[in-house]
């Protein structure tokens, strides 16, 4: 390299800060050149560009895919789309809407809700998009419209697919429904997504596989004359269907399970243990999920929301129950974990109390049991022996062992919106309540009351694991998803199975033997149910206290006598040897569970192991208020 | 000196031209909010995209110019493997063959050279004293074509020209003659028919085009009518943010990346377009002022061609959106939504800001 010398350097300098100079004058020319170039296009030729902008000839026309179908585990359609006809403003192209609407009203009865509903995405979506008016017109009304539809400028008759439920209210809980994009949907979706889309997935399968289901959106390039109306098309982009959905439900189940459960508010839930798909998902009651499609009127939406038996509640995934005495299987496991001898016997007077208390705990049966051992304990479901229990293993291990079974926790099912239940702990009351924990309340959560509120899915998914001794699998309503031509079929992620470990494998066996003698044995609490059955089952009664649920439940004081009844419950799987079927059955308000919930839960079982289901029986009202909120039968 | 102030308390970061390329990259969040149809996952990558590059400027800013111009043979060298690797493994993309897949990531090597020919050059001229000889020049030219050449054939012209400029902006700097400029020049103008012929069939259309697009108002005049009534129909104050018609309705192609002034444009009028304006450049004028006042002869060289180069892309983008040049895919910097320039560029910021903060001693 050459010696540099400070000439070289200053010479140099100056070669290059010339030419930089110089530079820098060629680039204020041409941002000069620029500048005056876009004063040009936006001061001088705006008048123009701006009427070729507001007439532009060329428009893309988003054509909307089609929505994927929902089917049941056999191919039973659940939703489907069904061709209506629309009337679809482009509000920028009309001079004058109010006059607009006025004459168009005159032909086709538009209705109050339909105004509102356009008036708010008028305001919301930018004006060069149309805006549906009214959707599903009447044969006459199209025709009335067609005939004179030169008249109007900016406002078209289209021929639209809508979403629709051939089944209307038997699987709402399940499939949910789709709804206009609102306002709030609008600010979470990628918008560009739904271009020509006015539908988007508001409740159950249809909002949790919304992306499945959705489809891509297509493009048409087309030519229009100076009113808009399309003259030819230029280029295409065809739009891709969006995918089918099967779901493991099995609707004559369903029905079955719905008609079993009669006039009770209530759930059941039955999955295939193997598998954790869900074959029935029932919440009782229902409604019609068809005209949530295009706005439900407020009237009508009022009435739902304001019923007494809270039809719009999916007490399946969302309903919150204390499990009463279906949860004692669980804790007879944690008292074989924790070395309980299970042929020691506990003395039954009819009630307990801890030392130096005066206050006694009844057992539901007010003679007693006498002496019980574990077995004999589950089996005539003996509060006293489960008092003594939770008592001596204590609130901390209590707490984990339904913790480890799932409960307190959300499934995983796919829904959204799942709550996670409640197990309570000492460190959840002095965060909550900011109480020390108290040793009467461990006594109760023995016998499932208390503060402990689980799922019925939750308590479902927690007899598959009884019914597979010890095995957890994911619960599943989609079985699989099918591409547009039908042929691909991939099938739907299950969540990996988990062995939930409990010392000793065979405790498992231990205690699906008692619950076996539940429905089986001489003195089981549901024994009645248990007879003649063409197959082994085991199962666990439970009563559980009204402690309301706690989705905002209203507080109605003249209602207190009908509300305060115990709920029923019944967990079972069938057949003990090789389960096919876990069943939870809450029915509100049931009174006990060998009474109301286990006969609807034998119903259902018949009906998927046998093909068919014994005449309903059970009718709401006569089963007599019990006196005692806790004390009662199991 | 004008500015020998010690800037070492500032990490190596030249607070001008920091505050500058953040106000440039809110705008661009801002308008491919709009551009992208509302859509936040965009802004979601872009803004990851910034931050990566915000990233790599300031660690090029902490690398002292005496260790970048050591390096540049070796970014040089390995771009040249590089690029000639993308010809015969690269990924097909769009009709070019630009990438190699890293496993991890996809890489676009031509980017690299955006970067090394200005530096090679430097290196190069600055081993004997300025202005260059003859034999210089033909090195430089050299090292100017190869990658050209290489970036051509895969085919990308926009990335292409800018490597050549880069290049060449360097030599223009350094010195070189006037008579060989204009000679340059006039050759040029004669090959012209010639390259011409070289061009792929689109490209001599937006050609073609560009002087007339109403006379394909459906094909190749298609980009430019549409980007042509955006910026004309936004007119002084624009239409609003969200509300350009043209831009909302896609009628605007490529409107994140290659077109996204137009939206600019169309939405926030003349006023808007000419702030921008302003703010690129105070951004390239300032990268003039660090390279007018850079402490050694490399450094100036790499600087003024680095900044040089930004206020070219910016023109030609600019110029193409609003239908005085043709339709040749370079992006507005900073601004259009993709990766690869936008890390690239703020390298590029980055050698500028060590540049301007290491000036604590002079040269020999």
């Amino acid at each position: 390299m050459d010696e540099l010398t400070l000439k070289d350097y200053l010479r140099e300098t100056s070669i290059i800060q010339s030419r930089l100079v110089f530079a820098a004058v060629i680039g204020v020319a041409l941002v000069a050149a620029l500048v005056i170039r876009l004063f040009y296009l936006q001061v001088n030729q705006h008048q123009h560009y701006s009427t070729l902008s507001r007439d532009n000839r060329i428009r893309l026309v988003p054509i909307p895919p089609v929505r994927g179908q929902i089917y049941d585990r056999s191919g039973v359609i659940l939703a489907k789309n069904i061709p209506v006809y629309t009337l679809e403003v482009i509000p920028d192209r009309v001079h004058d809407m109010d006059a607009l609407l006025q004459e168009v009203g005159q032909l086709v009865e538009i209705s109050e809700r339909d105004l509102e509903r356009f008036n708010e995405t008028r305001h919301a979506r930018p004006g060069f998009e149309a805006q549906t008016l009214k959707a599903g017109l009447t044969d006459d009304e199209v025709g009335r419209f067609a005939v004179n539809q030169h008249r109007f400028h900016g406002i078209e008759l289209r021929a639209r697919l809508q979403r629709y439920y051939p089944l209307g209210e038997e699987l709402v809980h399940v499939v949910g429904y789709v709804g206009r994009i609102s306002e709030a949907d609008l600010r979470r979706i990628d918008r560009s997504a739904y271009r020509g889309t006015d539908y988007i997935g508001k409740l159950g399968i249809e909002d949790r596989y919304e992306d499945i289901l959705l489809g891509k959106v297509g493009y048409e390039q087309v030519e229009t004359n100076a009113h808009g109306r399309v003259v030819r098309t230029l280029a295409r982009t065809s739009p891709v269907a969006g995918r089918n959905v099967h779901l493991n439900v099995d609707t004559k189940l369903q029905k079955v399970a719905r008609e079993s459960l009669g006039d009770y508010e209530g759930a059941v839930v039955a999955i295939e243990p193997d598998t954790g798909a869900i074959l029935a998902f029932v919440s009782n009651p229902v409604y019609d999920p068809n005209p949530f499609v295009n706005g439900i009127d407020t009237k009508s939406y009022r009435l739902l929301r304001e019923s007494e038996s809270r039809p719009l509640l999916n007490r399946a995934l969302n309903g919150r129950y204390a499990p009463g005495s279906t949860i004692k299987g669980l804790f007879a496991l944690a008292a074989l974990e924790n070395q309980r001898n299970p042929n020691t016997s506990v003395y039954c007077p009819g009630w307990f109390s801890l030392k130096g208390s005066r206050h006694r705990y009844r057992c539901w049966k007010r003679a007693g049991h006498g002496w019980m051992n574990l077995h004999n304990a589950i089996v005539q479901s003996c509060d006293v022996y489960f008092y003594q229990l939770a008592h001596s293993l204590g609130i901390d291990k209590l707490h984990e062992f339904l913790s480890r079974f799932g409960f307190g926790r959300v499934t995983g099912i796919d829904l959204k919106g799942e709550p996670s239940g409640l197990v309570p702990s000492r460190e959840w009351k002095r965060r909550v309540k900011g109480q020390p924990w108290y040793p009467g309340e461990t006594v109760i959560t023995g016998i499932g009351q208390g503060y402990t509120l689980v799922t019925p899915l939750q308590l479902s998914l927690v007899t598959a694991t009884l019914a597979n001794r010890g095995v957890r699998v994911g619960p599943r309503l989609v079985q699989s998803i099918e591409d547009p031509q039908g042929k691909v079929r991939t099938a739907s992620q299950a969540e990996p199975q988990q062995m939930i470990e409990v010392g000793n494998p065979a405790y498992y066996d231990t205690v699906v033997a008692a619950m076996q003698d539940v429905v089986h044995g001489r003195r089981g609490t549901a024994r009645r149910v248990g007879l003649d059955a063409d197959y082994t089952f085991a199962g666990k009664t439970g009563t559980a206290q009204v402690v309301g649920i706690a989705q905002g439940a209203r507080y109605d004081e003249e209602k207190i006598p009908e509300r305060f009844r115990d709920h029923s419950l019944f967990i079972a799987f069938a057949p003990v040897e090789k389960p096919r079927i876990a069943i939870a059955v809450i029915a509100e308000n049931g009174g006990s569970g060998s009474r109301t919930a286990a006969p609807i839960a034998r119903r259902v079982m018949d009906y998927y192991l046998t093909g068919t289901a014994p005449p309903l029986e059970i009718e709401k009202g006569t089963i007599t208020r019990l006196r005692d909120g806790r004390s009662d039968q199991t | 000196m004008a500015d020998p102030i010690k800037r070492d308390e500032f990490w190596h970061l030249d607070p001008p031209l920091l505050a500058g390329l953040i106000l440039l990259c809110g705008l661009s969040l801002l308008v491919l909010y709009s551009a992208g149809g509302e859509d936040s996952s965009v802004i979601m990558r872009q803004g990851l995209r910034i931050a990566v590059g915000f990233g790599v400027m300031a660690a090029l800013a902490q690398v002292p110019p005496e260790t970048l111009s050591r390096w540049s043979p070796h970014i040089f060298g390995v771009g040249v493997v590089l690029l000639a690797l993308v010809l015969l493994v690269g990924i097909v993309g769009k009709g070019a063959q630009r990438w190699l897949d890293l496993g991890l990531f996809q890489f676009q090597p031509a980017e690299i050279m955006k970067l090394g020919v200005p530096m090679m050059v430097a290196w190069l001229l600055t081993r004997h004293t300025l202005p260059p000889s003859l034999r210089e020049l033909a090195i430089a030219l050299a090292v100017v074509a190869a990658p050209v050449l290489l970036v051509v054939l895969q085919p990308d012209l926009g990335t292409a020209v800018l490597i050549a400029v880069s290049g060449l902006i360097a030599i223009f700097l350094s010195g070189l003659r006037w008579r060989y400029i204009i000679g340059a020049l006039s050759v040029l103008a004669a090959a012209g028919p010639l390259i011409w012929s070289l061009l792929h069939e689109y490209q001599q259309r937006r050609i073609v085009t560009l002087f007339d697009p109403w006379s394909d108002p459906l094909g190749a005049g298609y980009h430019t009518i549409q980007s042509i009534i955006a910026v004309g129909s936004g007119g002084v104050y624009g239409k609003g943010w969200l509300n350009g018609s043209q831009s909302q309705l896609e009628f605007i192609p490529e409107r994140g990346t290659d077109f996204v002034f137009a939206v600019f444009a169309e939405e926030f009028g003349l006023i808007g377009a000419v702030l921008l304006i302003v703010l690129y450049i105070f951004v390239a004028g300032r990268g003039l002022y660090i390279s007018f006042y850079a402490r050694d002869t490399f450094s100036r060289l790499v600087a003024g061609s680095l900044a040089l180069t930004f206020f070219f892309y910016l023109f030609v983008n600019i110029g193409m959106v609003s239908g005085i040049l043709p339709v040749v895919g370079i992006p507005l910097p900073l601004i259009s939504y993709g990766g690869t320039s936008m890390v690239t560029l703020m390298a590029g910021f980055g050698i500028l800001m060590s540049i301007q903060t290491h000036k604590k001693f002079m040269p020999k």
